[in-house]
């Protein structure tokens, strides 16, 4: 009952950060398999990277882009993605929760599920994937030749904020829908691993619908196209005034409010499978 | 030989039960599909002929990997996760007690998971590449029947990758970690990120000997008609050379690894 008298969302981080505190200490129990994996998971999203480098061994540009400026885009997608992915990314599992008829157990608990399904087998390995996307952004922010005002400078980290919020408001929507359709997790997959795979690339590549679709409809152009293509002093291809490129912060925001809905709605309609 | 087709059938029908996956999976590989499209379209507009390959048969061979990425289990996935469980609680002793050949038992059931795979996740998301994209296509059915054959060579290369992969858990115990390597490896010596072709120097001939690019590299090279006559001969050759000496290496590693299961009393 001491439960209920606290703020939902203040309960909700406290929970959060006390399941993921019992996990860090059970992987720090194996810390050799720790650190093997967490370096699994840097060379496996290196190997990314390797693809565009061996791209670039044959040509100068991409879509018009060099190989500095391809690599701001896949450092700031990358490190957002990877702090979503640590956060949230053990949500995809939950399709497999509702199947098992593991996620009741966590129903009775006098705590936010979202909080325990998201701390659920807190993976620390994934920091491997946030090392990997901060290295090559490092790699761009010293290659580029860019004039940097303070404007730009503080650009970077609240890109990289609002990406992850965006990402993380795609896991939470994508997690929502595998109430619905539990056999589902690799839609999730489309929309986290291919949304990331896409915005690694410049926009000038996809077809204008499909960046209209991702500026617009879900809205992961915010994630790091509009920012950095104000860093860079680059056109938007479809046509946006500069000052799209401040609201990723505000996107993000909009974008949680619809995902934390989505979650609601899936959590009451849930019914047990009762094995 | 009835009994491993019962088996196989078994493997693609399990398979085919999980509708939603399918159809989520299909998905996926159609999203994947057209942001390569398109990243290779860039590249193929800055250098024609990259590679060996004109515009159109870059973009197939796009959709031919994302038709093909589950089919030959680029990323792993099917039998492997299930043998190593049961090498891990020890139940594989109760399997050796069965009066059949442990590894063309689940070379059998992988052939029906693949079967189900290069119907129920390839066959839409190349169609759509299709509709989408201007692909070089064979028109002799002949062409089809060929590429079928290099597939199935690669689903056996494959298998026998993961068996060996399944079989380290008899000394780690948890086969995580092999896995994962031969994840990687798979991803990227297959030729799934980028073709072989394009790797420089002697990381791609060294790539292109590899086991690996028999998943797709071989496989997409035959559709796309760049091995006939002998070549084809050739390709199917190393392709075979490969599933040969792989299978018999894991007999070899299961009779290591049965008689120390003995060792240790089960």
């Amino acid at each position: 009952m001491v439960f209920a008298e606290r703020p939902r969302l203040a309960e909700g981080l406290r929970a959060y950060g006390l399941i993921v505190m019992m996990w860090l200490r059970s992987t720090m129990a194996y810390r050799a398999s720790f650190a093997m994996t967490a370096f699994g998971n840097f060379a496996a999203t290196a190997f990314d990277f390797v693809t565009i480098l061996l791209m670039f061994s044959h040509v100068d540009a991409l879509g018009g882009y060099t190989l500095p400026e391809v690599a701001l885009l896949y450092g700031a997608s990358g490190t957002a993605f990877g702090l979503a992915d640590l956060l949230l990314g053990s949500m995809d599992r939950l399709g497999r929760r509702v199947r098992d008829g593991t996620l009741d157990t966590l129903l009775v608990r006098p705590v936010p599920v979202l909080a325990q399904v998201a701390a659920d087998r807190f993976a620390l390995r994934r920091v491997g994937r946030i090392v990997q996307g901060l290295l090559v952004l490092g790699y761009a922010l010293v290659t580029l030749d860019i004039e940097w005002t303070l404007l730009k400078a503080a650009m970077i980290p609240v890109m990289l904020l609002s990406g992850t919020a965006i990402f993380a408001a795609v896991f939470v929507t994508g997690a929502a829908f595998q109430f619905l359709a539990q056999d589902a997790a690799e839609v999730q997959n489309s929309f986290t691993y291919g949304g990331n795979t896409l915005l690694q690339y410049p926009p000038t590549i996809f077809a204008k619908d499909l960046v209209r679709g991702v500026t617009f409809v879900v809205p992961l152009a915010f994630v790091n196209w509009l920012p950095a293509l104000y860093v860079l002093g680059r056109e938007y291809p479809v046509g946006l005034p500069d000052w799209v490129a401040f609201l990723p912060p505000v996107v993000a925001g909009l974008c949680l409010l619809p995902a934390g809905a989505a979650w609601r709605m899936g959590l009451r309609a849930y019914r047990s499978t009762g094995s | 030989m009835r009994l491993y087709a019962v088996v196989a059938a078994g493997g693609f029908r399990r398979y085919a039960t999980y509708r939603t996956a399918t159809a989520a999976g299909v998905f996926t590989n159609t999203v994947f599909g057209f942001i390569l499209a398109y990243t290779y379209t860039a590249l193929w507009d800055e250098r024609p002929q990259l590679g060996g390959y004109d515009m159109s048969e870059a973009l197939t061979y796009v959709w031919l990997g994302q038709a093909l990425l589950t089919t030959c289990a680029m990323m792993g996935g099917g039998f492997e996760d299930e043998l190593i469980e049961r090498i891990r609680t020890g139940d594989v002793a109760v399997d050796l007690y069965r009066p059949i050949d442990l590894q063309l038992w689940w070379l059998a059931g992988d052939l029906g998971r693949a079967a189900f795979h290069l119907l129920g996740r390839g066959i839409v998301p190349l169609l759509v590449g299709a509709l989408a994209f201007d692909l070089a296509l064979p028109s002799e059915p002949l062409s089809w029947l060929a590429f079928l054959v290099s597939v199935t060579l690669g689903v056996v290369v494959s298998f026998a990758i993961r068996y060996l992969v399944a079989l380290s858990a008899f000394w780690l115990l948890d086969g995580a970690g092999a896995a994962q390597m031969a994840w990687l490896a798979g991803m990227f010596f297959s030729g799934m990120l980028l073709p072989l072709t394009l790797f420089p120097g002697v990381l791609g001939e060294v790539a292109r000997a590899l086991p690996w690019s028999s998943l797709l590299q071989v496989p997409a090279d035959v559709f796309l008609g760049k091995h006939t006559g002998w070549g084809l001969v050739e390709a199917y050759g190393f392709q075979a050379g490969w599933a040969v000496a792989l299978l018999l290496v894991g007999r070899a590693v299961q009779s290591v690894a049965t008689r120390r299961v003995v060792v240790q009393g089960g």
